[in-house]
């Protein structure tokens, strides 16, 4: 199973930190899984003129294929603006229609204020059902008071974040087996 | 219809297209050479030819995993090569080319064939072109417009007075030589959606309308909208033909049509699309009411007879050889087209 960390932010650390434990727990967890972390932050991606995605050239190019070829993927976002950052809209953008279809989709949020909890229930979940992400309907929200240093100081924070990896694994094999099932019932 | 070559009293026209698409065979992982290919394109317009199916059309896509970027020399060949089918593009990417030349190739195209030459216009569904040929994509819509314009009005006069954006002014210029019988028929590709067929209805030309899977209604919406807009400017819809362009396969059974041609579809759109075709969509593909048009032979005679009866259109083109589908199917779905889908079409659909 491939499965990709996208990191969605090009601003601040701690959505990143999240991310780095949750790479962590992959690699420790399920060390025979193919994992790659994607920091948009470390890339040079350009804007989305409407082609297809194979079209596009260097890192963009790179990103959108990795995160095509992917079976499972983490999203990990801050809220900007009370939503989600502009880096990560673009990526939805230049990905065709249903690039998330027969994919798991699985979020972590970080955010300044508990106001913006809701955020990702209701702007970024819409996205990616669109897309046809099988989502992990739960998602963990971190806070500002979580983090100290790029750390993370709540345990609590850390417990969901198994869990989160764990859902979207074991949500990504299940997919998988009724995939593969259905498949072969077709017969051609 | 009649400036269109099209005789009502005879039926629906049953045609055939290829993208001149050049892609390795899925069940083998070889690709034949692109000399190949383009002989073999050749070879199963000579088929079709002699099996008495109306009309064969090549594309243009300029990039990897494509071999007919000059579909126009192309149909060269194919015209030298048969008699009495019907040659065209599907399509001929006029933003990116300029409209005279375009002309010049078909309308010589025209002689050549003795008069058997029309002409496909469209906008390119994949845009890699742009760059490759110097424009910028983002004038994709107005490049198209302005060109498809001269286009129209070179066909119409032979002494042309024109002024645009894209390309130097025209001044009673002389775009020679005249097609056989004074004028081209030239049709316009549509991608599907009623949006896009709307413009087609406004520049009161024929429609050719491409279409992957889904309910044979769906595209019926596409074709009111067309008639609908070509009347609200002044056309007369009952003039103006329309054709219907996808995928085609028949074999003995439904079951294994879907098993013939599955690997080649999934397999090839992934590579020139980046994403392959789910097989419950494709299982659905053998409803009698989806417009994809694969099954047994009887099946697929009544799938392209409701679909006359839904759309009142005259012409259904098919696609077959996508994804390196081998030579020997070819020949065996031209010989099914012939020697049963053919007559049966005829004979209830012609006066």
């Amino acid at each position: 199973m491939k499965i990709v960390g996208l990191s969605g932010s090009n601003v601040g650390t701690k959505t990143r930190t999240a991310m780095d434990y949750t790479a962590s727990i992959i690699t420790e967890k399920y060390p025979k899984e193919d994992f790659q972390l994607i920091d948009l932050a470390s890339y040079d991606i350009q804007f989305s003129d409407g082609r297809n995605y194979m079209e596009y050239e260097g890192d963009t190019k790179f990103v959108l294929e990795n995160l095509m070829e992917a079976d499972a993927i983490i999203i990990g976002t801050p809220i900007f603006q009370a939503s989600i950052p502009a880096t990560l809209k673009n990526i939805f953008d230049l990905l065709p229609i249903n690039a998330f279809r027969e994919k798991v989709v699985s979020m972590l949020v970080t955010a300044g204020s508990a106001k913006h909890y809701l955020i990702a229930e209701q702007q970024l979940k819409p996205i990616l059902a669109y897309m046809k992400a099988q989502l992990v309907q739960t998602y963990v929200f971190i806070e500002e008071a979580d983090f100290h240093r790029k750390e993370i100081v709540n345990d609590d924070v850390l417990f969901r974040l198994d869990r989160l990896v764990e859902d979207t694994v074991l949500l990504s094999k299940t997919f998988m087996a009724i995939h593969e099932q259905k498949e072969e019932e077709y017969d051609f | 219809m009649e400036k269109y070559g099209i005789n009502p009293n005879k039926g629906l026209e049953f045609g055939i297209y290829t993208l001149g698409d050049h892609l390795p065979d899925p069940l083998t992982g070889n690709r034949i050479s692109a000399e190949q290919r383009i002989h073999e394109i050749i070879e199963y317009a000579k088929l079709a030819d002699q099996a008495g199916i109306d009309f064969f059309s090549v594309g243009e896509s300029h990039q990897e995993y494509f071999a007919t970027q000059a579909h126009a020399v192309v149909l060269s060949a194919i015209a030298q090569a048969t008699e009495n089918i019907k040659i065209a593009s599907s399509s001929t990417i006029i933003s990116t080319s300029d409209p005279v030349r375009v002309f010049e190739n078909f309308s010589t195209l025209d002689l050549i064939s003795n008069g058997r030459a029309e002409l496909v216009a469209g906008r390119a569904s994949r845009i890699g072109l742009f760059d490759l040929l110097g424009y910028d994509v983002r004038d994709y819509e107005e490049l198209f417009e302005e060109k498809f314009d001269l286009l129209l009005q070179i066909n119409e006069q032979e002494t042309v007075n024109w002024q645009g954006e894209f390309r130097a002014p025209l001044k009673d210029a002389k775009v020679l030589p005249r097609p056989k019988n004074g004028s081209l028929p030239i049709w316009r590709a549509v991608g599907g959606t009623p949006a896009s067929a709307r413009k087609a209805g406004y520049a009161g030309v024929p429609m050719f309308l491409a279409h992957l899977g889904g309910p044979a209604t769906l595209f019926k919406r596409s074709i009111d909208a067309y008639r609908d807009a070509a009347r609200s400017r002044g056309y007369n819809p009952d003039e103006l033909p329309v054709a219907t362009a996808g995928f085609f396969y028949a074999a003995e059974t439904s079951q294994q049509a879907l098993r013939d041609l599955y690997p080649y579809i999934n397999e090839g759109m992934k590579k020139t699309n980046g994403q392959g075709f789910p097989k419950q969509h494709f299982a659905q593909g053998v409803d009698p009411h989806n417009i994809m048009n694969i099954g047994s032979p009887q099946e697929i005679i009544e799938k392209i007879l409701y679909q006359h009866e839904t759309f009142g259109h005259q012409r259904y083109i098919a696609q077959i050889d996508f994804g390196a589908m081998p030579f020997d199917k070819l020949q065996k779905n031209i010989e099914i087209i012939g020697n049963e889908i053919l007559p049966a079409i005829k004979k209830y659909t012609a006066k």
